[in-house]
């Protein structure tokens, strides 16, 4: 079994989000750019131990992105997989963004591509369901766990108010999520590794977005909060209802 | 040219959510000049289909294949593909949870449509096609214009109130051919906590963190929970302690959440924490602590132990239901 990891570079979860040239970009000045959690910890790590387990023969990672992506592929490298691979071109739509990885994979053979739920900066969580279907793949999102037997995959998902376990067979795309794997930190020697392991660098294929950011926009904040003493809750059960309007 | 939507339902009953979707798509369908035809699935009742007129719907297209009772990627989009080609539908609508998630995707790639995962506005028609949605994980918006002839939207749940009006869908049957080739996802086993609110859905959720303590003390809290008919959510060590199921998780790396009342207990209110609910509509912030940073993101706050504070709160709902019923 050939696996591909979708690997996307995101803000760090701590960071003031901030916006730029009257709201249309975002400010990546003094940003600290890290491997999308869902990505990194989940899927990477759960194609890591398939693979130490004997079960894959190959982990490849793939991202889609300019050159300033390379620190993080390398990290995600230094935690482990074979070769990475980066589709040379910038995108901030879904499409976009799935289709490329598509393209690319066509060529490649892999019967198990893993992506994150979701990137936690745009939050779409659409990349996997739409490489699926460029693939003709079999899709289950916001996987929790999955285990082969053969060809065939046990994967355990969520659902409204609780999960699912269902059963099929490769090839196959998972979104992951939390229960998937346990979180792993790079060592000196994966570090040492990621440095020699291949990054090839593809040219994007002929795609065109089919949605663009015209704009952003902060929460509005909060106007201040309303204390109210411990021992009134009387009062509080009271504003939720005649100020809040809400209970 | 027409708008369709996604009509989701749990054993034959359409979801609360499904509803605020089909409502939205309608408003979408008016603004173009034009009505909205909603999607069912599997088995439900034709007066059931017929009473989403009630929420704008004029015509429903129902798939009548048993084995759409069940979640199917592939199936679905097969379906809904098929609709849309049959209604000449311009608008595809369908909700941001775990089943929207999973095929709203699929559709949009299959009729190369421009999609928008998580729209929290009605798209602004004025000047593209130009929808709001959630980016950051909550700690900001980005407007979209979808520039495809097509577009998909997945809309996040919760984010309009429901308003049921008048009227009555006509009915009719999609006829999909569907082969066991769409079906190659097998469902094994459900495992659903009965009679809990879905944490996505809820109107109301009560959240706690760390300064619980453990989970011997999580009953104060769904005391709470159900006195109000809340959904119980916690923080991310929380879920990571093994405390609570890792479902109940809200936050930058769990869920997001846009709930009309969020009570936050023992949650100091980290910046990842309040990414994933700084959507709700109220925020009720319990904790000992003065300084805890999640006060200033609050609208009322209540200094003081939570195994103390919550119980009265609890009381002062009850007795605020019984003088209000």
């Amino acid at each position: 079994m050939k696996i591909l990891v979708c690997i996307s570079q995101v803000p760090d979860t701590t960071t003031k989000i901030a916006f730029a040239d009257n709201n249309t970009h975002f400010n990546t000045q003094g940003v600290t750019f890290i491997i999308n959690p869902y990505d990194e910890w989940y899927g990477l790590v759960r194609a890591l131990e398939l693979k130490e387990a004997g079960a894959a023969t190959a982990v490849h990672l793939v991202t889609v992105g300019k050159a300033d992506a390379e620190p993080v592929i390398r990290k995600a490298l230094a935690l482990g997989g074979d070769e990475a691979i980066r589709i040379d071109c910038d995108s901030n739509d879904t499409y976009m963004t799935a289709a490329q990885i598509a393209e690319f994979a066509k060529t490649g053979g892999y019967d198990l591509v893993l992506c994150g739920k979701e990137s936690i900066d745009y939050n779409n969580g659409s990349v996997g369901g739409m490489i699926a279907e460029l693939l003709d793949m079999n899709y289950v999102g916001f996987a929790a766990k999955i285990d082969f037997a053969g060809n065939t995959a046990t994967v355990t998902r969520e659902i409204d108010g609780g999960e699912e376990t269902d059963a099929c067979d490769l090839p196959l795309v998972v979104s992951c999520q939390k229960g998937m794997a346990e979180a792993r930190i790079p060592n000196m020697r994966g570090i040492m590794a990621a440095r020699t392991k291949p990054l090839k660098v593809v040219a994007p294929a002929a795609i065109n977005a089919l949605s663009t950011i015209v704009g952003y926009e902060m929460p509005p904040a909060k106007t201040g909060v309303k204390m109210i003493a411990a021992d009134n809750m009387d009062e509080l059960v009271n504003l939720l209802h005649t100020e809040a309007k809400v209970i | 040219m027409s708008v369709i939507v996604l009509a989701e339902h749990a054993q034959g009953v359409f979801k609360k959510k499904s509803l605020e979707a089909v409502q939205y798509a309608a408003q979408i369908a008016k603004a173009m000049g034009t009505g909205v035809t909603a999607i069912a699935m599997g088995n439900v009742a034709e007066a059931e289909m017929q009473s989403l007129g009630m929420y704008g719907a004029q015509k429903v297209l129902h798939a009548t294949d048993a084995r759409l009772d069940n979640f199917n990627s592939r199936a679905y989009t097969k379906v809904l593909v098929a609709a849309a080609q049959q209604e000449g539908a311009k608008v595809i609508v369908g909700l941001h949870d775990t089943t929207g998630r999973a095929v709203m995707p699929r559709v949009a790639a299959r009729l190369q449509a421009g999609m928008v995962a998580g729209a929290v506005s009605y798209p602004d028609l004025s000047n593209g096609f130009v929808v709001k949605k959630n980016v950051f994980s909550g700690k900001a918006f980005a407007y979209v214009n979808v520039t495809s002839d097509i577009k998909v939207i997945g809309l996040m749940p919760n984010t309009f109130a429901v308003v049921k009006g008048e009227g009555s869908a006509t009915v009719s049957n999609l006829s999909v051919s569907l082969s066991d080739a769409d079906f190659s996802v097998k469902v094994l086993q459900v495992n659903k906590a009965s009679g809990s609110i879905p944490l996505s859905e809820a109107e109301l959720v009560v959240s706690g963190g760390r300064g619980m303590k453990g989970p011997e003390n999580w009953y104060v809290l769904e005391d709470l929970a159900k006195e109000l008919g809340a959904a119980t959510a916690c923080s991310r060590p929380v879920a990571d302690s093994h405390w609570r199921p890792h479902g109940e998780h809200v936050g930058q790396t769990g869920g997001t959440i846009r709930p009309n009342l969020y009570i936050a207990v023992g949650i100091s209110g980290a910046i990842q924490h309040l990414a994933g609910v700084n959507g709700s509509k109220t925020i009720v912030v319990i904790n000992k602590d003065p300084e805890a940073p999640f006060f200033k993101a609050a609208d009322y706050g209540v200094i003081g132990d939570a195994m103390e504070v919550v119980p009265k709160l609890t009381e002062a709902v009850k007795k605020f239901k019984a003088s209000h019923s």
